[in-house]
């Protein structure tokens, strides 16, 4: 279900989902994008890719969402899959205190290739799963002002929150694009009618074959 | 219009390589063989058309006509002629001649033989049991409808020709759409056609003898294996089992006790420091798997996690990766099948005997590994096997379909973006199982199949939606596209269409089977 119509929107933001395997990232996404949880998801190979526009203010954004499978074996491919990226849902799982450990090394990862003013929001999903919670909101949430980071609770499986925290993030980015906080090329943002994406070089170089007589 | 002509020089190797390279190509004696084609290499003399520059196959109109009569792929007769002059041209005429020749000579002895047989042999196709002197027999009813090269007996030959036509377009029923998961025969009907009974004799004589002819199984395996003999037969093109049919209870003996082994070496260091990981990963990933009625019974279960962790922990180089897991299912799948006459979905394998099961799981293991043999740097740090072959598939979607690659280009959709998958998990996130074992009969029949031959497969694959791809007009619409390509309801058919065009691709574009790794 797509809020929203393809045809006119102000703005395109590139969204990644990053985190441990299992944590729900293919279902926060399927959820925002399709309204859809899956108990039994497949493993995320690569990457995978759904949008959905929403409004903020009186600005239609689409939201590209990008989700990648959390194994580290992939993260040699995927690390390309930053580019571009003006916001990030870093996703651990409640249940399982492991997953939040490893928030550090995703967040390194992520300053590692992606945009540096990046909106990034932590997400503690399986927030349905609370009594069998391993990681006390309190901590996560101070952890994640620490670091600058946005932070929520979710649950895939009951929605609570997930449109609350695409919401938020959409918002912090289109308020930094709204702010000039950032030169317009490195946010690959598209206004109505024109795409400003990776600087103008590369995409010649890419339509050389296009070209070619 | 493409590159200049060093690049053009990159999918052709040197001349002298070439006539080696006609024998590992089935094509000229194999089912997919248009006779039409060789008609016309008799008759012309093999003259090359002359529109086209040589080496480069048409390419519009070779996949719009590939579109518009899907239906009718082994009747695509003209694209065949030019297609295999064009490639005669810059191959070893001689042998391509010669090659030729055989396949009419064989033709017309094997209709000499069966004129001696008596005419009705036309009309008894193959439901009769007794074994009829020749698998050939059945081979001409099903390879060729060409008159050509058969001088004796035009009546009869007609007859075949018609008989033929009737089995190459078979009037099935629409594909129910929930298809019986891993069953080759996705019409639903109950019993088998004329032809797919005559295919079944024809397998069973060839997996008869003391010592089997690989060779010709392979050759019959192309077009895919009947469901009752594909267990041993993947196991035969694997090299799991040994051709001499004396030696193969004790391989398998040996075989399996060595996986017994393993597991006793292996499996209980799951919950050791150092391979809890892989253990962890695995044990979450299997119960995401599909077919989840199959996957989520315990027995089953234990069966994927044990015969995955195993191999995680003999291959280190790799480890366990996501992906590899689906790679069991379709040898799991069918060698269950060797036991059931139920379908997959509704199977419950508490009701096999567990040294069965033991066994099954043994041959799964071993069939597997083989399988990741030849693939194993797809799995490797950085996977660059993968990294490879999804530029090979970019080069080569450039050269066959310029129009689509272009489209992709100016939308900015990297090949990496889909296809990643297409190479990780063989096409299998892309089809239905059934789809995916139809397909690994034609892989393990063709040398590399999982490595070279897919590789034509996932280009022919792309093309195959050109005209989705065009009418997408953003980099949205474009991506999700190409991640959810509408294949639910595929079958047989719209496989072995595949595999027909992948084919001919393979045989313009490649000389050695290894030309593309550098």
């Amino acid at each position: 279900m797509n809020m929203g119509t393809d045809l006119a929107y102000n703005f395109v933001f590139k969204v990644v989902l990053i985190g441990e395997s299992g944590v729900g990232k293919s279902n926060l996404l399927s959820r925002f994008t399709k309204n859809e949880f899956n108990h039994d998801s497949r493993t995320t190979i690569g990457v995978e890719f759904s949008t959905r526009s929403i409004q903020v203010d009186s600005i239609t954004i689409k939201a590209q969402i990008w989700d990648t499978a959390g194994l580290e074996r992939y993260r040699a491919i995927t690390s390309a899959y930053y580019r571009g990226a003006v916001g990030a849902l870093l996703v651990y799982d409640i249940t399982k205190h492991l997953t939040y450990e490893n928030v550090e090394r995703w967040l390194k990862e992520l300053y590692d290739h992606a945009d540096p003013h990046i909106v990034v929001m932590l997400v503690g999903n399986k927030s349905d799963l609370g009594n069998v919670r391993t990681v006390p909101t309190e901590e996560a949430k101070v952890f994640a002002e620490a670091k600058g980071l946005l932070f929520m609770e979710t649950s895939a499986l009951e929605s609570t929150n997930v449109e609350s925290a695409f919401l938020e993030v959409l918002t912090a980015i289109h308020k930094k694009v709204a702010s000039k906080e950032v030169t317009r090329g490195s946010i690959s943002a598209v206004t109505l009618g024109q795409t400003l994406g990776p600087s103008s070089e590369f995409k010649e170089e890419r339509r050389s074959c296009c070209n070619s007589s | 219009m493409s590159g200049d002509g060093s690049k053009k020089q990159f999918w052709k190797r040197n001349t002298a390589k070439v006539p080696g390279n006609i024998q590992h190509v089935y094509g000229a004696q194999h089912p997919p063989f248009d006779p039409l084609l060789h008609a016309n290499l008799m008759k012309a003399g093999n003259k090359p058309p002359s529109a086209t520059t040589p080496g480069k196959p048409k390419k519009a109109t070779t996949f719009q006509e590939f579109e518009s009569i899907t239906s009718d792929a082994w009747d695509v007769g003209d694209d065949d002629d030019e297609l295999l002059a064009m490639a005669a041209q810059n191959l070893n005429i001689e042998v391509v001649m010669e090659t030729a020749n055989k396949v009419i000579e064989n033709h017309s002895k094997l209709q000499e033989r069966r004129q001696e047989e008596g005419a009705e042999t036309t009309t008894d196709l193959s439901f009769s049991s007794e074994a009829l002197p020749l698998s050939g027999n059945r081979l001409v009813k099903s390879h060729s409808e060409a008159p050509v090269g058969s001088p004796k007996g035009q009546s009869n030959i007609r007859t075949t020709a018609v008989l033929h036509r009737q089995q190459s377009l078979p009037h099935r029923p629409v594909i129910p759409l929930v298809a019986r998961m891993a069953d080759q025969n996705t019409s639903g009907t109950p019993a088998m056609s004329e032809r797919e009974a005559s295919r079944l004799d024809k397998f069973r004589q060839v997996l008869a003898g003391p010592n089997t002819d690989l060779e010709e199984l392979r050759k019959l395996s192309w077009s895919g294996i009947p469901r009752q003999v594909r267990p041993i037969t993947w196991k035969l093109l694997s090299g799991y089992l040994p051709a001499n049919a004396e030696r193969r209870e004790s391989t398998l003996q040996r075989k399996r006790q060595e996986y017994f082994g393993f597991i006793e070496q292996y499996y209980d260091s799951r919950n050791d420091e150092h391979h809890q990981d892989t253990y962890r990963q695995i044990h979450i990933d299997i119960p995401r798997m599909s077919p989840e009625s199959l996957v989520l019974q315990p027995k089953v279960t234990e069966i994927f996690e044990r015969i995955l962790f195993i191999w995680a922990i003999r291959h280190p180089a790799s480890g366990y990766v996501q992906g590899i897991n689906d790679l069991v299912t379709p040898f799991f799948v069918v060698y269950v099948f060797e036991y059931i006459e139920e379908e997959v979905e509704n199977f419950n394998v508490s009701s096999l005997q567990e040294e069965v099961l033991r066994n099954i799981e043994a041959d799964s293991f071993w069939c597997m590994s083989k399988l990741l043999d030849g693939i194993q740097d797809n799995y490797t740090f950085a996977q660059p096997g993968i990294q490879r072959k999804v530029k090979a598939l970019e080069e080569l979607v450039s050269r066959i379909d310029e129009t689509v690659h272009c489209h992709m280009q100016q939308y900015e959709v990297e090949y990496l973006q889909f296809a990643f998958r297409w190479m990780n998990n063989l096409l299998m996130r892309e089809l239905p199982l059934r789809c995916t074992i139809r397909l690994w009969d034609t892989y393990q029949a063709e040398p590399e199949g999982f490595s070279h031959f897919h590789l034509y497969v996932c280009a022919a694959f792309l093309v195959r939606w050109r005209k989705e791809i065009l009418e997408e007009k953003d980099f949205q619409g474009l991506m999700i596209l190409l991640q959810n390509l509408p294949t639910m309801h595929w079958g047989n058919e719209e496989v072995s269409v595949l595999l027909a065009e992948a084919y001919r691709l393979k045989f313009a574009f490649a000389d050695a089977p290894n030309h593309y790794k550098r």
